[in-house]
């Protein structure tokens, strides 16, 4: 039988792999937007797996509304991106020094 | 058993599709690849009864936004090899921090704390149970003021995503209908009296 600690493991191994990915990204905007994506995605299959092991509709919810602000942010972050190859003609990351941060 | 079965074969398939997003060259690649892994997930998600939201994973995901990352990846002439230096460098402090974490959360959600014994598998619903009317009936009824804000937050994106990448006629050399027919002949043509050349 499949325990909840299965379904949890394997959001947490989600994690883990986003995480490092932003870490060895650090360049390239795109793979970390991928890498956020993957992220909520992991989140998303804890609440899930919480919500069928309580027998709670609410972690449901809760899981299609990180869907609508994840669409909203993927969006807005390519707008974001396409602007800036736009101006800068790169997406590297050490090229975007223009505050001075 | 068969449960087991299926859950194993897209876990498996999950954590590669994962890990070959964070590690392949190519971007494109990364992006059929996070479409892997969203595919994979909702198999899982199907294994919990969440029927609706793994369906919409894949209609929402792998059809609109994976689709967007794409034609955005393709669309952008981006040079490799430049943004693939430090890979090498940053991999091992990347696996180190991934490996204490994941080691760190595993104590915690592991069969100890929400084993089959502490955490008791639910009953199999009845095959007349539709996860998409439960679903509706929570959104529409006690968080309808979350799903109106839900719909604010979309509306909110499509204007930012428009107005940011929108070019503006400041940008371009497009020309001004409404100003071209104001012109009038005073504006453009100007008479200049030349006297005539004397005969020599």
């Amino acid at each position: 039988m499949l325990a909840l600690a299965d379904f949890l493991i394997i959001g947490a191994i989600l994690f883990c792999l986003s995480v490092a990915g932003i870490f060895i990204n650090r360049k390239n905007v795109i793979v970390l937007l991928m890498c956020i994506e993957l992220m909520l995605l992991s989140v998303n299959m804890n609440f899930i797996a919480f919500s069928h092991f309580n027998g709670d509709v609410a972690g449901q919810v809760f899981v299609f509304f990180i869907l609508t602000v994840a669409a909203a942010e993927a969006a807005i972050g390519l707008a974001i991106l396409v602007v800036l190859f736009r101006n800068r003609n790169s997406i590297n990351v050490e090229d975007l020094d223009l505050m001075k941060g | 058993m068969f449960e087991q079965i299926v859950f194993y074969c897209f876990a498996g398939m999950l954590i590669f599709a994962g890990s070959m997003v964070i590690t392949v060259r190519n971007p494109v690649h990364a992006a059929l690849f996070l479409v892997l892994a969203f595919f994979s997930s909702a198999g899982l998600w199907l294994l919990l009864e969440a029927e609706f939201l793994a369906i919409a994973l894949v209609l929402v995901y792998v059809g609109a936004v994976m689709v967007l990352f794409l034609f955005v990846v393709m669309m952008l002439d981006i040079n490799l090899a430049a943004l693939r230096e430090g890979f090498a460098r940053y991999f091992p402090v990347a696996a180190l921090v991934a490996i204490v974490m994941m080691v760190a959360v595993g104590t915690v959600v592991g069969r100890a704390n929400f084993g089959l014994d502490k955490v008791a598998a639910p009953t199999p619903r009845p095959s007349d149970y539709g996860n998409t009317t439960e679903l509706g009936r929570a959104l529409y009824g006690e968080y309808i003021w979350p799903f109106e804000i839900a719909a604010v937050v979309l509306l909110v994106a499509i204007i930012a995503a428009i107005a940011l990448t929108l070019r503006t006629t400041r940008q371009t050399k497009a020309p001004k209908p409404e100003r071209q027919v104001l012109v009038r002949r005073e504006d453009r043509v100007r008479l200049v009296k030349v006297d005539a050349e004397r005969q020599s």
